[in-house]
């Protein structure tokens, strides 16, 4: 010890020979890309709350998936552009009806104790998230894959047992449909999807996804668990693909105040995280391998309430629209948020796939043009100065909806001289006021379950659960029918799309991007993939 | 949250403070009061900041609600203090005039404090004067309630009611004011065990004067003393606790808006080069505090003459 | 002494039972509930929920299941907003969090506190005196969720000495800025109280009697002053517990610890009835026992006070 220690004083220039000779000895390299690994490869990451769960069967928000994919694998996986890769199931053939989907299961896919992963895993967790004895907040999903009987299992009428998914063998597994879904095999890539351990469920009941008792089968295994603190998951041995993970240990930490998770990243504790309203511009200037913004699925509008009974005003058409044309997207997107979104005056994501930006008159006008027609359109609605228009703005509590609804208000006090009374409601609240048809003008946001203009557009039908505005137009709604069926659908988008820039039963206002802090030496982030769903396991660190 | 125990402690136990009140008494607590620096220091900073929150929006060149659009977004470079610009304060993040929402959220927290005070001082005077007036069961009773109310994690409570029943500045008053009361009803009744003995009550039960009445006329004013030395001390507390309200963002509605809100954005925003969206609201935070503290100690000190 | 305390014990369960109720009326009352979101669930998965946290059932029988829960079992019920979680092992895991950083914060405020509030009036009207004064008012001002941000700045990212969060076991590391920023205040407030109060001890006749015997002083502080000087403190911390615990919501939100005070805001909000209920009860209970334990140390150093 003593002697190295005297030798590498010495000499200067061995030491760092010396240093990097041990470094390359150590740590591998890529062995696609070549570049050097670093020697910690940990990848820590910033959320804003607690999930409500981690077990496949109930996991519900974005951040509960987010870890569910990484210790749990689905029959599919999505690589980094979205498209669908080998899981647990190496392929799968459909019936000529396009009801029957038998998957073909790989027989070297174990859990983290050892057990092999069979299509029984499959069968059992798709029937428990059914189950209403269970009561998964997410047993809807299962219904959404149209499975044979899932209406009557989730309702009660009929045993889980009956549920349209059969195990034939240990790598063979049979699902039935109730009716053809041309994307179902896009949905087993979801958590609600995945396997989990009968034997370990039946052991330990609601405690088993703590870390002392969980078994999962996904590239990860979860070791620490601190509630509204920390989740930590590392490398699973079990893990069929193990040689291929790079990444040894993830950190998901929760940081209520995005502003101090900036700080935190900022000192080096992160390797990922949201960048605070308004804040991209100089981030990115200042940290441009850092700061990245991609498109996100979802839109963001103001709805009015077209219910019966509602105030008058709003429902003139052309009140709506001048109010809509008062809006100065850019001013939105450029000013106030300035993180790579987009102006809308579409209601579908403008990097939707498949979606082409219908021609819709608003887009191509000038802001100038856009206040001089919103200022006729009010006046022939008879409101002006004389009679000055007022309105009720609600949204949910939070700095950016505030920040958006502060400018839009005053630009239609300075362009239209129309008053608004802001209200922020703390999201209970609003979700309540807002299904009741409480209020007249409304923030929402919408993001999309699947990557197709649909998942937008039914918003707008008249029946849908979710069209707050209540929205009902019979061509609208026959139009959405026939998009179902139709072989090229566009045209259908681009006449609802049109009927809603006439209409105006909602605001357009910007496209989402998601804004983000990678540290400089975090590589394969899938950025091409439109839903973000990421997976630790094909990340890497270079070294510095 | 920030019951300042020992004052109550020395307000019930202050029993000379509430004698008959009397000409040379209130004549007295003046001229002490007057030569106290730090209270009559702390007075003319109220008064100074009370004129700015009325009357500082006449030097202001904006409205507190007007947006700016070409600052927004450029306000690190563009939204900085400035005479030339008019915007003496600077600007906030959504490039609205600084000065003016200071001087309306000065406004709004004076206000928020001050109603807060009146209530929690109105109902604990009045709990506190009849449980000590009737005395006996009706007393035991009451001072019970009151220590059972004590119990209970009031804070907890009103972010629920704020919470459950949506924001408003009369549930903000409303529970700041109820959470408050407790304290004076305790220190009212300890006063009204005192003046219940003296001759002019003995005579006016003797007369056959109606309990209430009495309550009304004879005991309350002669709480008065105590009662503004409590409301004072209150009215700061009041304050600070609206400031957390905000914090949590269960404050008052934008566009108006409190040095609380105000605050707690520009801490959430001090990182980021426009530190002065920090200090001018917490400036006159902090002023409005310093200012109410020694006014308060000034006025006990006054009405309450210990040798010190 | 003995029946004093039976007596508060006898108050405490009316009023736990008052808040018990109070919280589920208002929880009753509240828009919203536990399993709501942007996309309204399917009725018949509601329906299933709904059965499974017993909310189909009428007003009366909750409560009366709770409270028998509560009373007979110790349970607390299953979180709402935790599938896989009960009230009483979000407690178990957060409630030590909070209580750690509590305790230390409650031992800074009143050490440094009582030390600055002593020295202030044994140097009165010096500098040492002005100094304690000045930043007494100053800490007692600064709110938490200011000063918060603050440190984290200068100790996380400037010097970059401490972890910005986080809670690792409760390493003295992760303790530091939680603890500054949760005591400040209240170091504060217990400085200008006991300089107050010591002022006014020093000027009764039974010190300047002790002073006139040729005492030395340091005898006289310790012996003679410090008792009486510490009444209006002693009485002061009840409330001091309350807010530190209150103020641990906003340590949550800052430091990432972990504690009680951020799952229940964030219960407050997602409407997670049982996890609200369970921590009101909780900090009524403390706040209860906090304050018997203040009277029964008050009747302690003041003898002239039987209970």
């Amino acid at each position: 010890m003593k002697i190295t220690q005297k030798f590498l004083a010495t000499t200067a220039i061995g030491l760092l020979a010396m240093s990097s000779v041990v470094y390359a000895d150590s740590h591998a390299t890529h062995p696609e890309t070549g570049e050097a690994l670093a020697s910690d490869q940990t990848f820590t990451y910033r959320v804003g709350d607690e999930s409500p769960s981690y077990d496949p069967g109930v996991v519900e928000d974005t951040y509960g998936a987010e870890v569910v994919r990484d210790l749990f694998e689905g029959l599919y996986n999505q690589d980094a552009a979205g498209n669908l890769e080998a899981g647990v199931a190496l392929s799968h053939n459909v019936s000529d009806d396009n009801l029957v989907y038998t998957f073909d299961l790989r027989d070297d896919a174990k859990w983290s104790n050892g057990d092999p992963v069979t299509a029984g895993d499959f069968e059992y967790a798709w029937k428990r998230a059914a189950s209403p004895e269970l009561a998964s907040p997410y047993a809807w999903y299962i219904e959404l894959m149209s499975l044979e009987n899932a209406a009557e299992v989730i309702a009660g009428d009929m045993d889980p047992s009956e549920l349209g998914v059969t195990a034939i063998d240990d790598t063979t597994l049979e699902v039935r449909l109730s009716q053809p879904l041309p994307y179902f095999a896009q949905m087993v890539t979801h958590g609600t999807t995945f396997p989990v351990h009968q034997a370990t469920v039946e052991e330990h009941g609601s405690d088993w996804t703590l870390p002392e008792n969980i078994v999962s089968n996904g590239a990860y295994v979860m070791t620490e668990f601190v509630p509204q603190e920390r989740i930590v998951r590392k490398r699973n041995e079990m893990y069929w693909d193990n040689d291929n993970t790079i990444i040894e240990t993830v950190v998901k930490l929760v940081i209520p105040d995005e502003n101090v998770a900036l700080t935190r990243y900022l000192a080096g504790e992160l390797d990922r995280t949201d960048i605070p309203a308004g804040q991209f511009p100089r981030l990115s200037e200042q940290y441009p391998d850092q700061a990245m913004s991609v498109p996100e699925a979802c839109s963001y509008y103001y709805m009015f309430n077209m219910r019966e009974g509602a105030p008058e005003e709003i429902q003139d058409p052309n009140v709506r629209k001048a109010l809509s044309l008062a809006v100065d997207r850019d001013v939105i997107v450029n000013n106030v948020l300035a993180a790579g979104q987009k102006p809308a005056y579409t209601f579908t994501h403008w990097a939707t796939a498949g979606f082409e930006m219908p021609d819709v008159p608003m887009a191509s006008m000038e802001q100038a043009e856009r206040n001089e027609m919103a200022v006729e359109l009010l006046e022939e609605a008879g409101y002006g100065s004389d009679n000055p228009l007022t309105v009720n703005l609600v949204y949910n509590t939070d700095e950016g909806h505030k920040a958006v609804a502060i400018a839009i208000s005053q630009m239609w006090k300075q362009t239209l001289g129309v008053e608004t009374n802001l209200s922020n409601q703390e999201w209970q609240t609003f979700l309540e006021a807002r299904s009741n048809g409480d209020f007249e003008v409304a923030r929402g946001g919408w993001c999309a379950d699947y990557n197709e203009a649909s998942t937008f557009l039914d918003l707008m039908q008249s029946g849908s659960g979710y069209n707050d505005s209540k929205y009902n137009n019979p061509e609208v709604d026959a139009l959405l029918a026939n998009a179902k069926t139709a072989d090229n659908p566009q045209a259908d988008y681009d006449k609802v799309e049109e009927f809603i820039a006439q209409d105006t039963p909602i605001i357009p206002i910007y496209h989402y991007a998601a804004d983000y802090m990678y540290s400089a030496n975090l590589e394969g982030w899938p950025f091409e993939n439109f839903e973000q769903n990421w997976y630790s396991r094909e990340l890497y660190k270079i070294a510095e | 949250m920030l019951r300042d125990d020992a004052t109550v402690e020395a307000l019930q136990n202050a029993s000379h403070m509430a004698e008959v009140r009397g000409r040379s008494l209130w004549a007295d607590a003046r001229a002490r009061f007057f030569r106290n620096k730090a209270a009559v220091g702390g007075f003319v900073l109220l008064m100074m900041i009370a004129a700015f929150a009325l009357f500082g929006g006449l030097l202001s060149e904006w409205e507190p609600d007007f947006v700016d659009f070409s600052l927004m977004g450029a306000n690190a470079s563009e939204g900085v203090p400035s005479f030339e610009t008019g915007h003496y304060f600077g600007t906030d993040s959504s490039g609205r005039d600084l000065y003016a929402r200071v001087v309306q959220g000065t406004g709004i927290s004076l206000m928020v404090g001050v109603v807060g005070a009146v209530v929690a001082v109105i109902v604990g005077t009045l709990y506190g004067a009849i449980a000590g007036y009737f005395g006996g069961r009706v007393d035991g009773t009451m001072m019970r309630a009151v220590d059972i109310l004590m119990s209970i994690p009031f804070m907890f409570v009103l972010i629920l009611m704020l919470v459950i029943f949506g924001r408003s500045i009369f549930m903000l008053f409303l529970g700041i004011g109820l959470i408050s009361w407790l304290d004076m009803a305790r220190i009212a009744r300890g006063q009204t065990l005192t003046i219940k003995n003296k001759e002019f009550v003995e005579v006016a039960v003797a007369t056959g004067v109606h309990p209430l009445r009495i309550i009304l006329r004879h005991i309350v004013p002669n709480l008065l003393g105590i009662v503004i030395v409590y409301a004072t001390l209150l009215v700061p507390n009041m304050i600070i606790f609206e400031s957390f309200i905000s914090f949590l963002g269960l404050g008052v509605q934008e566009p108006n808006t409190s040095l609380g809100a105000l605050i707690s954005e520009g801490a959430s925003q001090m990182q980021y080069g426009v530190l002065w969206q920090l200090f001018f609201p917490l400036l006159f935070f902090v002023f409005t505090i310093f200012a109410f503290f020694f006014v308060g100690d000034g006025l006990r000190d006054a009405l309450d003459p210990k040798d010190r | 002494m003995l029946s004093f305390i039976a007596r508060r014990l006898t108050v405490a369960i009316p009023t736990l039972l008052i808040l018990v109720v109070l919280s589920f009326v208002l929880m009753y009352t509240a828009p919203g509930g536990p399993f709501n979101s942007e996309r309204p669930l399917p009725p018949e998965v509601l329906a299933n929920i709904e059965a499974k946290y017993g909310l189909d059932q009428p007003f009366w029988k909750r409560i009366a299941v709770y409270i028998h829960g509560v009373i007979f079992n110790f349970d607390f019920g299953p979180s709402f907003q935790f599938k896989n979680r009960s009230v009483n092992d979000i407690i178990a895991q957060g409630f030590p969090i909070t209580l750690t950083y509590g305790f230390w914060s409650f031992v800074v405020a009143v050490t440094v506190g009582v030390s600055l509030g002593i020295a202030a009036a044994l140097r009165q009207n010096t500098w040492l005196d002005y100094l304690a004064v000045g930043i007494s008012i100053g800490a007692q001002v600064l709110p938490n969720f200011v000063m918060a941000p603050i440190l984290l700045l200068v100790f996380t990212l400037w010097l970059g000495w401490l972890p910005g969060g986080g809670w690792a076991g409760g390493q003295w590391q992760y303790l530091v800025m939680p603890v500054i920023a949760l005591s400040t205040s209240y170091m504060a407030s217990i400085a200008r109280i006991t300089r107050s109060s010591m002022l006014e001890v020093l000027n009764t006749n039974f010190i300047r009697t002790a002073k006139a015997k040729g005492l030395p002083t340091r005898r006289i502080i310790w012996r003679h002053a410090m008792k009486p000087a510490m009444l209006p403190v002693l009485s002061y911390l009840g409330p001091a517990f309350v807010g530190m615990i209150t103020g641990s919501v906003i340590i949550d939100i800052f430091f990432s610890t972990g504690g009680i005070g951020q799952f229940f805001v964030n219960s407050a909000f997602n409407r997670d009835y049982s996890v609200i209920m369970g921590i009101t009860i909780l900090v009524g209970a403390l706040t209860i026992l906090f304050n018997l334990i203040v009277d029964l140390l008050y009747a302690w150093i003041d003898p002239k006070i039987r209970y």
